[in-house]
């Protein structure tokens, strides 16, 4: 690892304002993703802000139909949280099939969403539930913050506070896991909405990220269930291909791991 | 350089280090508590397993900043004197060492593991559980024979207080 400077930040404003006085800083919440890629010197930071201890980026809040998670929430207290269970209980089974446990006790939403990892499986929530992306300087859509692998439409020393679900009439995650590396070898977020709206969203699948797929939301507007998805076919164009996985399976898993997900939602 | 402050067993102590120095860094070269391992530094292994204010976390993957004011157990922090802990005696029971090589992640881990599942173990919860630990001895027979002894064997030790 390169030398870098650490500081912790008690507030986000205080984040802000170092993240300002770096030359290339960078901010650290859980630091699974970050240490990794500073240790294998593929990132040097010349400050790294750690935001994971700040008060008000760390909670769950459910207000009606609306369920809020701070961005520094940990992978474990989301997956524990009885709001979130209640709520949007497929969060809390995502939560659980992510990383393994003392990842879990470390990643954090907030983090997993920045990186926009093309296997995360975060951003295959976000856009299937519909959410919002809050930062501390503006509300993003969330069909607008994801731009593609390992880009988001973040600017420089922006900061995700929260990340805001409508709760929803349904919704069910299924994912097909990388043995060793746990993440997403294709995983797949559906979501009946509460005005009726079908949104499916995969991750690990596509070559330029998490990817909405519209001939099973077609599928399953007409009929909610897993037969419904039968005769769909999943075109391999576009999609991820390596040691792991052809695009051809991975078109296939899109579909098998949607039909898991209608099943799992009820 | 920074200094950090934290408190490692029970005891605080005040270190010197680099900012780039990683927590398994700061217990094994500053510290000299060796008995946290580096297995593949990629967060996958698990051999770095301490606990921080109670929660396992593989230190390999935690800067020694961000653990400043923390409450870290390491595998040497866990027996009370020449008594083991009972994860420890049941390991050692049970013949879950093997090369060893991973057992202190391993135990630190399972400690975690029990406290947050209390009695409710059973075989296959451990080896879902155990999935961020990896034994390249590839016998987890015996491990997961040695979590469930202790699960029992910390169980009756609760009851007992």
């Amino acid at each position: 690892m390169y030398e870098t400077t650490y500081h912790r930040a008690s507030s986000v404003d205080e984040a802000a304002a170092l993240f300002a006085k770096g030359s290339e800083a960078k901010f650290l919440a859980g630091g699974h993703t970050l240490l990794p890629v500073m240790k294998q010197r593929l990132a040097g930071p010349s400050d790294v802000i750690d935001i994971g201890k700040i008060k008000d980026l760390i909670g769950v809040q459910l207000s009606g139909d609306t369920l809020v998670i701070k961005a520094a929430t940990t992978y474990y207290d989301i997956m524990t949280n009885t709001d979130v269970k209640k709520a949007i209980p497929a969060i809390s089974y995502l939560t659980s099939v992510l990383g393994d446990p003392a990842v879990r006790h470390r990643g954090t939403i907030g983090g997993s969403i920045a990186n926009n990892d093309p296997a995360a499986d975060f951003p295959a929530a976000l856009i299937s539930l519909g959410a919002t992306v809050k930062t501390n300087k503006r509300s993003i859509a969330a069909e607008d913050f994801f731009k593609g692998l390992f880009t988001t439409a973040l600017e420089d020393g922006e900061i995700i506070t929260e990340v805001a679900f409508p709760v929803p009439e349904k919704a069910g995650y299924a994912k097909m896991r990388h043995p060793a590396s746990r993440f997403a070898l294709t995983g797949v977020f559906v979501t009946k909405t509460k005005s009726g709206d079908v949104r499916v969203a995969a991750t690990g699948a596509s070559q330029s990220g998490v990817m909405r797929v519209s001939a099973i939301e077609a599928a399953l507007k007409s009929n909610w269930s897993a037969s419904a998805i039968d005769g769909v076919t999943v075109s391999a164009a576009g999609l991820l291909s390596d040691i792991h996985g052809s695009s051809d399976y991975r078109a296939n898993l899109v579909k098998v791991m949607a039909q898991r997900a209608v099943q799992a939602a009820g | 350089m920074s200094t950090v402050k934290l408190t490692v067993n029970g005891k605080a102590v005040s270190v010197e280090a680099e900012d780039r120095t990683l927590l398994v860094h700061l217990l094994r070269d500053h510290l000299n508590l060796t008995g946290t391992h580096v297995g593949c530094d990629t967060s996958q292994c698990g051999a770095c397993v301490v606990h921080i204010d109670g929660r396992a976390v593989k230190s390999c993957t935690v800067l020694a900043g961000q653990a400043a004011g923390a409450n870290v157990t390491t595998i040497e922090g866990i027996a009370k004197g020449d008594e083991l802990h009972p994860m420890q005696a049941a390991f050692r029971d049970n013949h879950g060492l093997q090369c060893g090589y991973c057992t202190p992640g391993m135990i630190m881990s399972a400690i975690d593991i029990v406290h947050r599942h209390g009695g409710e173990l059973d075989e296959a919860t451990v080896r879902e559980e155990l999935e961020g630990n990896i034994c390249r001895c590839t016998g987890y027979h015996n491990i997961v024979k040695a979590v469930l002894d202790a699960a029992s064997r910390m169980k009756v030790a609760q009851a007992a207080e």
